[in-house]
């Protein structure tokens, strides 16, 4: 639709309803631009993470288009899908790493969308995904000693660090983080927002960050969407984000200290 | 009433009666008395019963350990085993497929539904009853064993590897997917790693389910260790049934052991 508007992805008039006439998403209209971290925040229950799974369609949406690469998203079926999901990074607040694989194996699981199936049910890795998951292995700030741990012995913060490194696995041309730092605590979740940050700054890839902590997102991100009852109720920069949106995010203000 | 004249305020009972489960003992409780009465399970029969085994038992000992019979056993015993290790085999690598079908979670409900009533019709029958036919359909020996034991393991491992399935960790599952993985290799990745060990722990089972089976089939005439067996009770060979029946017993403590360490591999 507007490839030339310099967007990497346009989302324009997404409704969801999971029960008919009850809409967890009520005309979402949005238009994320190549680089940066952009947060997305909201009281529990407003419909991020819903938002964001209707990106790689791990929900459907009910209407409306997300245009990404040229396609829209919300068309997709089968092979097609499965290919736009390959460019397309997740990062998930549970981690969801698979927990008896080794931290290389689940790292080389962002590859799998490229893969024919002999190469993961035989553990024949081309030498070229193996370099360059040791080399995401390092870069996330894990020593390449971890390669061969299990996933189940790490602890939270290594964790997400794995989940970061096999979303840069697929070379991804869009990242999109749900809750990535709620499970962890407050010195590591400032250090995975700080990798989240250098991630889409060097590589130049958009980082959609759904987030509960207000000052996380203030501090980190170029933009920042407000969502309330599923509808976008602030959009801009951080400085541009006042006590009064915050009154109208989340409601009352008893909350702010 | 007079009770609450002493100044305590009524309360609720703590612990109410749950009287459908009550009823359901109480059921239980009688109709065992009743069937026991229709089978004349009584003491006299018991006390009068001793004697023939006394003798029975008397006649088994020593085990007979002639050359001939060790021979006969020994050619049974490795037939037994074959059968139970094609069985298992097969067995297991049909399961795998059928259990995916069969899981709610991974199939469509009508391929899932098909599946379970498959799934279920295999394990309807006794492996006995089974082998019988298939004795009928491809003739005496080891084979009919076997077919009716793949039969008897997908009824039962196919159900309980579907089990497992559907109680797969979904964000597992959810993440492999998210990363443009086809179903093959999401199950590759994200399932199998998760039930692998259990897998393993289950085809154990099944293993030494098939080798007691095994020894069952040949009975009818299924191949196997069964046949010597039924032909040492029909005259009277006591002590060679007791030679037969000492090999089982050691047989199925060393499938035991074999699982053990089976499952401390694959943890």
């Amino acid at each position: 639709m507007n490839a030339a508007g310099g967007g990497v992805l346009s989302i324009t008039g997404l409704f969801k309803e999971y029960r008919s006439g009850e809409p967890v998403l009520k005309n979402i209209n949005l238009e994320i631009e190549a680089s940066g971290v952009t947060a997305i925040i909201g009281p529990s229950g407003t419909g991020k993470s819903t938002l964001i799974r209707c990106i790689n369609r791990l929900v459907d949406p009910t209407a409306g288009h997300i245009i990404f690469r040229g396609e829209d998203l919300s068309q997709l079926k089968g092979k097609a899908l499965r290919e736009a999901r390959c460019h397309i990074g997740m990062v998930f607040q549970e981690y969801n790493l698979v927990e008896r694989l080794t931290v290389i194996e689940n790292v080389l699981c962002g590859k799998l969308g490229r893969l024919p199936i002999w190469r993961p049910l035989l553990r024949k890795f081309s030498d070229q995904d193996i370099t360059r998951a040791f080399d995401l292995i390092d870069s996330v700030g894990l020593s390449q000693e971890f390669a061969s741990r299990r996933a189940d012995a790490l602890s939270g913060g290594q964790r997400q660090r794995v989940g970061i490194a096999r979303a840069l696995m697929q070379e991804p041309s869009l990242i999109l983080a749900d809750e990535p730092t709620s499970s962890l605590d407050p010195k590591t979740s400032v250090e995975i927002m700080e990798l989240l940050d250098q991630v889409s700054r060097e590589r130049e890839v958009p980082v959609i960050v759904n987030i509960h902590n207000v000052d996380l997102a203030r501090r980190f991100a170029s933009r920042i969407i407000g969502m309330s009852a599923g509808q976008v109720v602030f959009d801009g920069p951080p400085d541009a984000l006042q006590d009064t949106h915050l009154n109208e995010i989340y409601g009352g203000e008893d909350w702010q200290a | 009433m007079s009770h609450t004249a002493v100044g305590l305020r009524a309360r609720p009972a703590a612990f109410l009666v749950h009287w459908p489960s009550r009823l359901a003992w109480i059921g239980l409780g009688l109709y065992v008395l009743y069937a026991a009465g229709q089978v004349n399970v009584s003491w006299d029969r018991i006390v009068s019963g001793m004697p023939q085994a006394a003798k029975l038992f008397g006649r088994m000992f020593p085990p007979n350990l002639a050359a001939d019979k060790l021979d006969l056993i020994t050619t049974g015993m490795l037939e037994t085993i074959q059968i139970a290790v094609i069985a298992t085999v097969v067995g297991v690598l049909l399961s795998l497929p059928l259990s995916v079908m069969a899981a709610r979670n991974l199939s469509p409900g009508w391929l899932a539904a098909g599946a379970r009533v498959f799934i279920a019709v295999c394990r309807s029958f006794h492996p006995v009853i089974v082998s019988i036919l298939f004795v009928k359909a491809v003739g005496f020996g080891a084979l009919a064993g076997v077919l009716a034991l793949i039969v008897s393991s997908l009824g039962f491992i196919g159900k309980l590897f579907a089990e497992v399935l559907e109680e797969l960790n979904e964000k597992q599952v959810e993440a492999i997917r998210s990363t443009g993985a086809g179903f093959l290799n999401v199950l590759i990745m994200a399932v199998l790693p998760q039930v692998f060990a259990r897998f393993i722990g289950l085809s154990a089972y099944q293993f030494d389910s098939n080798l007691r089976n095994s020894t069952m089939v040949g009975i009818v005439g299924g191949g196997g260790i069964g046949a010597a067996l039924f032909t040492a009770y029909q005259r009277f060979d006591y002590d060679v049934v007791l030679t037969i029946l000492i090999v089982i017993i050691v047989l199925i403590m060393l499938a035991e052991l074999l699982a053990n360490n089976l499952k401390k591999i694959f943890r």
